[in-house]
Formats: C-alpha cells, structure tokens, sequence
C-alpha cells in the first residue's frame, strides 16, 4: 500500500492552478481528451529533480501563483515559467529540488519570462487516478482535485516518496530554457497540408504571428496573415495530435494543445515538434511566433537532445518489466490495490495502468501504456 | 473509394495518420476497425494511443522507440494480415429510448418536418442499425450514421442552454445521444437512461468505433426509471448482438 499524507493546503488558488501529469493517453479513442502538463518538460524536469516517476503528478500554476500553506516537511522543486518563488517570503531558487520545512508558506510573483510553472512534490500529488491519470480536465469536470481548478481551502496530499529524499539533484549546464522573446517553433508539414496553396504554405512559414487573447488550455488562436486553402478547410474529421496546427476557413492558425477535443473537422497544416511545446505553453497572450518546417529526423534528433537533458537529473524511475500473470497488485489511486486476473491480458497497452506495482513483494514504478507490458528489462 | 495503398501522413514527430480511403462510407470504416482492434490486440511496440475516425486512424508513438517508417511497416504489416477475430461481425448495442413526452420535446416537430405522425417517427427511429462511425467531439459522443433520410431535420433556431446526459436528437442527416449534460441545438426526440460515458468504468464509453447502435422504444416512465435504477445501481447489462449481415 503506497501511503499518503496531507501536503498542500491552498490559502489562496491564484488564477489557474491545477492538478496535472503527463496526459490522459489510451482514452482518445472513447472522445475523451488528453488534457496533462501543457509543458511537460518542466513538469517532467520538476519530478525528476525530487525523485518522482515522470508521470508523477504536480500543480500547474498559471500566471498569477497561488499561495500555498506546506503542512509537513516536503522536497519540492518548481519549474517552467520564472514565478520568482518565496518561501516565508524568502527568495528560493527554481528548477533545483528545496526543501520545505512543515508550516511554511509557499507564494508565487508574477512570472517574469513564461506563462505557465509546475509544482512537484517528492511523492507526487495524491488524487485518484481517473482512467489511468490524475491530470484535471477541467470541462468534463474529469480528474485532478473533484475535476476542477484549486480553490481556497482545498488540501491535496503527498505520497509517500518511493526512495530516499535527495536535494542534490540538478539540471545539467544549459539545460534550463528561456522562453522570452519570438518563439520560433520548429513544425513537421502535413498531414493536410496538400490542401493549402504553395503561396499559403509559404505565408504559414515566413509570416510572424501574435498569440491572441482568445487561448486557453484547448488551443492558442493566432493573428496574423491568412493562410490560403486550395479549396476550403472542412475535412472529413480525424484526429488531432498536441500541438498541430489547424487552419479553419477564416485562415487564421490555431494550435491546439493539451485540452483539445479529439477529432476536427479543419485542416491542418503542420505539427510543432514536441521538442517544442513547451516553447507554446509558456508563450503569452501577444507573444510572437514563426513556424519553421524541419524533417522528422531533426524532430527525433531535437527530442533526443531533451531528453538528455532530463536523464542527466536522474535516470527515470525504475520501471517494472510487466508480463502477464506476474503483477499481483498494481497499486494506485491512494494505495488502492488493483489486482489483474492472471488472465487479463495487460499486454495490450491500451489498458492504461500506471502507478507503483508489487511483484514478488517488491515494489516498482510502472507504465505499462507507453513500454509495452510484456517488453524485456530496460 | 477504398485506397489500394493506405496514405501514410505525418501528423507531427510523435503521430502518424494510417488515412484509407476518401470519403466516409462503411466498408472503409470497417477498415478502421479492423486496424484499431489489431492495434489492440497485437500492438506495435512505441506505440502508444491510437484514434479510429471516419476513414482513418491517428496512432501516437514514441519518436525515440520507433522511427515514422518503422511504424510505417508495421501498421503495413497489420493491414496486410488482418486478424481473424478483428474481422468477427460487429455488435449491435441496444439503447433503450423513452420517446416523446417531456424526454423527446421536439418530437412534434420532427413527425411535421418528415410528414409523417409521432409513433412513425419512432418505428423509423427504432427500425435501423446505426454504424459508430467515431468517438469524438466530447467524452463518450458516438457520430452515427444511417439516419434514414426522412428523419433529417434542421437544428433549433437557438440552442437550449441544458440539455440533459442521455437526451438522443437529430441535427440535419445525424442522429445521436449526448453523453453529457451540454448546451446544444440538437432536435430532442427522446432519452436513454444509460449513462453513455462514466468516467470510472472501464472501458468508459459504452460505444466504441465500428460498433452498431439499435435504439429500442420503451413503453413508460416506469420503465425508463426500472433501467434507471438498475444503471445507478451497476446492474444494468447493455443487450448486445451481432450484426445479422
């Protein structure tokens, strides 16, 4: 039983914070979105730096902080968006594990470089896991805290962390990103790019855009040129991955992110590159963007390098290697013990569990959606 | 037209579009649902979502696992050797309909729109199978097809700011059931007691894509509320058959 005890009590929501991990992946099929981290690097970057699994889940705090009361002796570490945090109104450092001592208080300034900031926890925040995630969508009132944004009163608690606390984890030279300035975001062409003008194609990828105020969680609506169609942007609806680019009959790009529906019925001209995303979820209203288009393999190569940047905090946690009839209790949601029939057939991925597992009497961290079930040893 | 060769169409680095035919029509979905159970089924290691819709479906994998031509071959392979079960006739799932009254307000105004009376409305509604054709839209939402032509009717003229979990309507050539409480323009003719998406069972959405959907009338508010209760209380079994071809 994985054990949990109260951590955070909200004295104060700030604007948008909520309860988020690494998506809601293995449910797209049933029209359910994927909400998760905007920006998951950072997220990911904060479990890391406290020992957390990456699919750990943390608050995302955005723009305005909120004020947050620590109600035992917890390692955290933020990151993403300069939110200039204050511990009993001292200065502490982002991006690098701190621990804070029971009773403190932990406040937020307004973000100096981004827009958004995650919050980890050692442990990881504790509410249940909702088909396989603990990320919040906010418009089905799905996940998180009771499906919702914190408010005032609210008090989330901790898991017991899995190994020893450690405060010595760092990120490697460089590998902390600046988001000011023009994004220029790196984008893969298609898949219905045949459907736009060589000229529309050519404005798409010279012209400057403005990130509107019209953006939220769903998708950042840009101004700028119009992006010519051949012949109108209604498709026959089909999915949408984070981060495409949808181009509706007006021609004005709309890139859509972490809590978009599933499927649209526009085109859509190209993808951000996930190495990329995070550079989207920290831009600000009137932000300036341009789109280049690369190949997939400077794609694989630019998330290759990210994820260094992550394996030099920490390795991820240990995985378990998974076969059938082997895992006697996946142990989620609050140490709830969810046992497979040795029949069950968890090979296929979809069967989204994750969590911490006992085999053997011994415990691990497990994904079974992204490394298949019945893989080999990392 | 089902393409000779399916489309291979980057959606980005980390998702990949298996698009298999141009227009939307059955035996091109069934295709779809022949990939998807596949990919359930068997996988494709990196892979690790996947999206059936009309005529194509969206698969996620991870960039660092597998490269877009690895995937490439694989679902290739998938779609060369389909799998024997993955082609086992579809299920038709039986959703029981109070119709008219206070559940299905505009009813009246559909049997006027096609020329024909309230319980024609309903032996026309309740007398086809209606292909799943996708999920999508909002959690548990099922575009069906196969909304014989006289039912077709034009959305309200303003939406209602509530409509309630279960309501089943008509907008234009489709019909279909709000999984959710929403606002919507949809012409109400009924409404199921099921609850079409419950966020804690597994799998959540009682609908998935390539299944069929049979609408059967119920003859009472006591009825509806018999299966209601059943619903609340977990009891309650979706009837489902195969799909007599």
């Amino acid at each position: 039983m994985i054990a949990a005890r109260p951590a955070l009590e909200i004295l104060q929501p700030g604007m948008l914070t909520t309860v988020q991990d690494t998506g809601r992946y293995g449910y797209q099929r049933f029209g359910m979105p994927v909400a998760g981290a905007m920006d998951g690097f950072a997220l990911r970057a904060a479990n890391r730096l406290v020992g957390n699994a990456d699919r750990a889940a943390g608050l995302e705090i955005t723009a305005l902080g909120p004020q947050i009361r620590l109600l035992d002796d917890f390692c955290v570490a933020i990151a993403g968006a300069a939110v200039g945090p204050l511990l009993d109104g001292e200065a502490v450092p982002m991006w690098q594990p701190v621990i804070a001592p029971a009773g403190s208080l932990l406040a937020f300034q307004a973000p100096r470089d981004g827009l958004r900031a995650y919050l980890a926890v050692a442990g990881g925040v504790a509410v249940p896991a909702v088909m396989g995630s603990r990320s919040t969508y906010i418009k089905a009132g799905i996940g998180g805290h009771e499906g919702r944004a914190l408010a005032v009163g609210d008090v989330l608690s901790a898991y017991e962390a899995a190994g020893a606390v450690s405060a010595r984890r760092r990120m490697p030279d460089g590998g902390v990103p600046t988001y000011g300035g023009k994004a220029e975001l790196r984008v893969v062409l298609g898949p219905q790019n045949a459907a736009f003008t060589r000229q529309g194609v050519r404005t798409f990828l010279t012209a400057e855009y403005a990130v509107s105020i019209h953006s939220d969680r769903m998708g950042y609506r840009l101004e700028g040129p119009a992006i010519e169609h051949m012949d109108g942007a209604d498709i026959i609806s089909d999915g949408a991955p984070m981060g495409a680019v949808q181009v509706p009959g007006d021609g004005k790009p709309i890139i859509l992110l972490a809590d978009r529906g599933t499927t649209g019925g526009y085109t859509k001209i190209a993808a951000v590159i996930t190495a990329d995303l995070d550079k989207v979820a920290q831009a600000m209203p009137g932000g300036a963007i341009a789109f280049r288009a690369v190949s997939l393999e400077e794609a694989r190569a630019a998330l290759r390098e990210r994820e260094a940047i992550l394996d030099a905090i920490a390795a991820p946690a240990r995985l378990a290697v998974v076969s059938e009839g082997v895992v006697s209790d996946i142990l989620d949601g609050g140490g709830e013990p969810v046992t497979l029939a040795s029949a069950a057939p968890i090979a296929p991925m979809l069967r989204r569990r994750s969590g911490r597992a006992r085999i053997d009497g011994e415990e691990f961290e497990i994904d079974i959606a992204i490394r298949r079930a019945n893989r080999d040893a990392e | 037209m089902i393409y000779a060769e399916p489309k291979f169409l980057p959606a980005g680095d980390a998702a990949l579009v298996a698009e298999l035919g141009d227009e939307i029509s059955p035996e091109i979905n069934r295709r779809v649902r022949s990939l998807s159970l596949a990919l359930e089924q068997g996988g494709i290691p990196g892979v690790f979502d996947f999206l059936p819709t009309y005529r194509s479906v969206l698969v996620f994998y991870d960039p660092l696992e597998l490269s877009a031509a690895e995937l490439q071959d694989g679902l290739t392979r998938l779609l060369k050797s389909p799998d024997e079960s993955a082609e086992s006739a579809p299920q038709v799932a039986h959703i029981p309909v109070l119709y008219g009254g206070d559940m299905g307000p505009d009813i009246g105004f559909v049997a006027q729109h096609a020329g024909v009376s309230e319980q024609e409305v309903i032996s026309i509604h309740s007398g086809a199978n209606y292909l799943v054709y996708m999920m999508g839209f909002s959690p548990g939402f099922a575009y069906l097809g196969g909304l014989d032509e006289r039912l077709a009717t034009p959305r309200l003229q303003s939406p209602r700011a509530e409509i309630p979990a279960g309501a089943v309507g008509i907008a234009e050539a489709q019909t279909g059931v709000y999984p959710v409480a929403s606002p919507g323009g949809w012409q109400l003719i009924g409404r199921t007691p099921l609850k079409l998406f419950d966020p804690d069972r597994e799998p959540p959405a009682l609908l998935a894509a390539g299944d069929y959907v049979r609408f059967v009338p119920l003859d009472d508010a006591a009825q509806y509320q018999a299966i209601q209760r059943q619903v609340r209380a977990g009891e309650y079994r979706v009837a489902r058959e195969a799909l007599a071809e």
